[in-house]
């Protein structure tokens, strides 16, 4: 019988979504709903002095105006949920709305409720708030300097954190290196931007004492503990639903102020309230991503062995420290400074800073990329160093696919790999040689060519509770499922992940229409609501089918063991004498002595014929905890022609041949890689956020924010080896944040090699012309 | 101050009490429960919220209510007819041209506008017609592949599919 695992069919999420049936939060109304709007710093760093709110209580369909002392007594504040152990780490208390004193453009300073949208608007115009400006600081760096203006009095200095990573002897190892390098990298903060900001809808039934919060969000059951503690409700008491999600990219994980003040709002008016971010404001007051200041060296052999790697990384964490935002910079981040290559000597010293600018939290990748970029930068550095081939100094370095599993100097173990497979795979696709003898002689006539490779791997599939709990992570990071029969043999399966793009919807129906025999079309998954979902935690760090597929999976098997059992006594047959064929447990050798699942479905539900023992009902709850986490790779190609008249990077191929393991569904595979991918490239050509001293961001509306376009993206080509994972039953691994993962090492790899000929080893992303212009220019002028 | 308009919608006509200063996008969600047409920035450069005005693919979020008086405007609701889908839609189905779905009802009108008036277009014209519909999932590939699917499917015999 085929299987629909490894079959692209087309996703079942789609009907609603393409005839504007879809539920996102915006969209849900309720009876008697009024609105909110959050009144927001206009500066970075201010004294509040006086609030005055007295015109807006005036406006005829305001219900109440609430401010940061009304709020003191009855929530508790924001809480961080990564409590990183080991770094001194220091988390000062994030108000809901500021008391005192605001610490970024966006942080909230008032909340209107009013009867409409307009009305919130003009409501917000009439508050008057006297501040007093302070100096802002922006940037990490500067943050832990000496005099830099303090946002916290309990944090001296700013430092959030100080947090090592290291294994074998670094110092050891550059003492006593043939050949350095060193590189100064900046990491470009990034506007997550998902495509719908977020939203909430709160609704508090004073007579049950239930919240319901309809809400934009990842991990509902995050939220739903996150909101109890912040709310001082019980949490058997709060129930999430986060319906059709518009995106995320880890900008949906976090427990926000804004949600809770919503809440709170409905549970003091006695009314649904609805609060939605508009565009601007989500640039404000939704998490950002990235910004490390990066000092890094590579040391090694003349031979083109690398022996050690260094890090001193300055990493902004914003004001307040997001929910995981501690352990984004370092556990997501120096456990992987091995990269794909055997580095027996490795240091990093990681400091964590506030800033005043809007916190900083996982961004696809989540400190992933940021570990790439430099590894991968490093590497094509030592390789010019050493006037060798980057491709042949990889090769070199990597992990031997007869290794595996490997355990790195970080300490964290690779679970497969064939790094040479993807490589090999992907300069066959370019012609690799091809091109080198094209960019040489294009080099005669002026034109400036380059090709940029980037081999990475990365840790996903988070990941076991265990590592969790030491990692400081507040919470666990198995995932479950319940996969219900009824009694017409249809299936419903409700899953502790939430699903926001990734599809599946599809790709989890895939799996149990596989068990059951079925068509795919009897099974429906259901996920985001926290009354009738499992304790799961979410979908990020590309953990959805590693892990919560995999208690699908379990769940399926459980309930096709329990039917066997029914089929087994209904047959008068021994179990042991079943076999599973063509949908049916048959005996064996008697074909026509058969049940089918649909059957059994029936009289499982009815119970009118059970064996001994066999409880009625035909469903199972599995709970999956992961005895590692996963590990893709891959090998990213990309070529470039950079016109240096204009600094214009023209990207002419960007090849892509990743290996998550076994693949589900080939075409949404595809297009996770296809929407990373131009993640990565927008970061590594045209995306940033601007902060200007005063701490003004200057990239607040998508005017400013080069949000990547149809037009100013390439054609990827797509390829894929397989190389299972063990730590799962289907070997699968994780694909939503390669492409990114890769994209930004591989294109900027491959501008630098262009302009090797100029004498310009490194430019910091995003290569936008006027910074490739400047750098030409800087280049030729110190050439004269 | 409110005042009456008459709008006809996906071949219906609503009279609707709005504000002056309110938009298409906001009646069309807040007041008619369209809810398909969506809201991605507050300038004018997502194109989430776009919708057909007399045919021409628009931006209700840069359009006031009132303007939209005598015009003829379709919403993603409005697409399917009978049951049936647009090409277009079946399209981004197939080609898998949507992954969160968010900007979708705005991508597949403003595609639906493009064949319009370029029935066969290349892919860097399917690629420049999107520029005012912004994308962050999809990486865009797949919603060039479906352009060129729909444009293939409308030419000759319409392929479509019940929903
Ligand atoms: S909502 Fe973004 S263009 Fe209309
Ligand atoms: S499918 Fe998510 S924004 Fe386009």
């Amino acid at each position: 019988m085929s299987t629909l695992f490894g079959s692209s069919i087309k996703r079942r999420e789609d009907p609603r979504l393409i005839t504007g049936k879809g539920t996102f939060v915006d969209d849900v109304s309720l009876a008697g709903m009024v609105y909110a709007g959050i009144l927001r710093s206009p500066y970075a760093h201010a004294k509040i002095k006086k609030i005055d709110a007295t015109a807006a209580r005036g406006l005829s369909g305001v219900l109440a105006v609430y401010t940061g002392a009304d709020l003191t007594d009855a929530l508790i504040p924001v809480p961080c949920a990564w409590n990183l152990p080991n770094a001194d780490l220091k988390l000062p208390p994030h108000p809901h709305l500021a008391v005192e004193k605001v610490r970024y453009v966006g942080d909230g300073v008032a909340m209107v409720i009013a009867e409409s949208r307009a009305i919130v608007r003009d409501a917000l115009d009439l508050i008057d708030v006297d501040y007093e400006p302070l100096k802002a600081v922006v940037n990490p760096e500067a943050a832990l300097k000496p005099g830099a203006p303090v946002l916290h009095a309990d944090v001296a200095g700013n430092q959030a954190f100080k947090w090592v990573v290291a294994g074998g002897d670094a110092d050891g190892a550059f003492a006593k290196a043939e050949v350095k390098v060193a590189l100064t990298i900046k990491q470009n903060r990034l506007l997550p931007t998902a495509m719908e900001p977020r939203a909430a809808v709160a609704s508090y039934n004073a007579g049950t004492g239930q919240l319901t919060l309809w809400a934009t969000s990842q991990n509902p059951h995050i939220h739903r503990f996150l909101c109890s503690v912040m709310l001082k409700l019980p949490e058997h008491r709060v129930r999430i639903i986060s319906p059709d999600v518009g995106g995320g990219f880890g900008s949906k994980i976090p427990a926000y102020a804004d949600e809770a003040l919503v809440a709170f709002a409905s549970m003091k008016l006695g009314r649904p309230v609805k609060w939605t971010e508009d565009r601007s404001e989500n640039y404000k007051a939704t998490i950002h991503g990235r910004d490390h200041v990066q000092y890094v060296e590579l040391c090694g052999t003349k031979a083109g062995q690398i022996t050690g790697i260094r890090t001193t990384v300055y990493a902004g964490l914003g004001a307040y420290a997001s929910t995981a935002g501690p352990g984004v910079p370092t556990i997501l981040h120096g456990l992987m400074y091995s990269g794909a290559y055997t580095i027996p000597n490795i240091h990093g010293t990681i400091y964590g800073a506030y800033t005043t600018t809007t916190p900083v939290d996982a961004y696809r990748g989540a400190g992933r990329p940021e570990a790439t970029y430099l590894i991968e930068r490093l590497v094509d550095t030592f390789a010019r160093e050493l006037g060798a081939d980057p491709v042949e100094v990889r090769r070199k370095n990597f992990i031997p696919q007869d290794k595996f599993p490997y355990t790195v100097a970080t300490g964290i173990t690779y679970d497969s790999g064939n790094y040479e497979g993807t490589l090999d795979k992907a300069l066959g696709m370019l012609d690799y040689k091809g091109f080198r003898a094209e960019q040489a002689k294009a080099l005669k006539q002026g034109r400036f060519l380059g090709v940029g490779v980037c081999t990475y791997t990365e840790i996903c599939g988070l990941g076991p509770s265990q590592v969790a709990g030491a990692i400081g992570f507040g919470g666990g990071l198995y995932d479950s499922a319940i996969v219900r029969v009824y009694p017409t043999g249809m299936v419903r399966v409700y899953i502790g992940t939430k699903p926001h793009g990734q599809g599946e919807e599809t790709t989890f129906a895939q799996i149990v229409a596989d068990e059951f025999g079925y068509p795919v079309e009897s099974v429906e998954i259901v996920s985001g609501d926290t009354d009738n979902t499992p304790q799961g935690w979410g979908t990020y760090g590309s953990r959805t089918t590693a892990v919560g597929g995999t208690a699908v999976k379990i769940a399926a098997q459980r309930v096709k063991e329990k039917a066997k059992k029914l089929a087994a006594h209904l047959l008068e047959a021994n179990e042991r004498d079943l076999e599973w064929k063509d949908g049916k447990f048959m005996v064996r050798g008697s074909p026509d002595k058969a049940k089918g699942f649909a059957e059994l479905a029936l009289m499982a539900n009815v119970a009118w014929n059970m064996p001994a023992g066999l409880e009625p009902g035909l469903e199972a709850t599995a709970f999956f905890d992961p005895s590692n986490f996963v590990y893709p790779f891959g090998a990213h190609l990309c070529t470039v022609e950079v016109d240096a008249e204009t600094g214009q990077v023209k990207i002419l191929r960007y090849i892509a041949v990743d290996d998550c393991g076994n693949v589900i569904n080939p075409m949404i595979v595809d297009g996770q890689v296809h929407g990373g991918v131009i993640q990565g490239i927008g970061e590594a050509l045209q995306e940033i956020a601007i902060y200007d001293d005063d701490g003004q961001l200057l990239t607040g509306t998508m005017m400013d924010y080069a949000v990547p376009k149809a037009s100013q993206m390439p054609h990827l080509e797509l390829a894929r080896t397989v190389t299972p994972s063990p730590v799962n039953p289907m070997g699968v691994k994780g694909v939503g944040e390669t492409g990114t993962i890769a994209a930004a090492a591989t294109v900027v790899n491959a501008v630098c090699d262009a302009l090797a000929p100029l004498g310009i080893r490194h430019i910091d992303k995003p290569l936008t012309p006027a910074t490739v212009w400047a750098a030409i220019q800087r280049a030729k002028g110190g050439a004269a | 101050m409110k005042r009456s308009v008459s709008l006809s919608i996906n071949g219906r006509a609503h009279s609707v009490d709005v504000e002056p200063r309110a938009l298409l996008v906001q009646v069309l969600r807040d007041d008619l429960y369209l809810t398909g047409t969506h809201i991605g920035c507050d300038t004018s450069q997502c194109g989430a919220c776009t919708v057909l005005l007399d045919g021409r693919a628009t931006k209700s979020c840069t359009t006031l209510a009132v303007q939209a008086e005598g015009h003829e405007i379709t919403t993603i609701e409005g697409l399917a007819q009978g049951g049936e889908l647009h090409p277009m839609q079946n399209a981004f189905w197939e080609k898998h041209g949507l992954q969160c779905g968010f900007c979708t009802p705005g991508m597949i009108l403003s595609c639906i506008d493009l064949l319009e008036s370029n029935p066969d277009p290349s892919e860097a014209e399917i690629r420049h017609a999107i520029e005012g519909n912004l994308c962050r999932c999809t990486g865009y590939q797949n919603i060039v592949s479906a352009v060129q699917a729909a444009a293939v499917a409308m030419r000759g015999a319409p392929v479509r599919t019940t929903a």
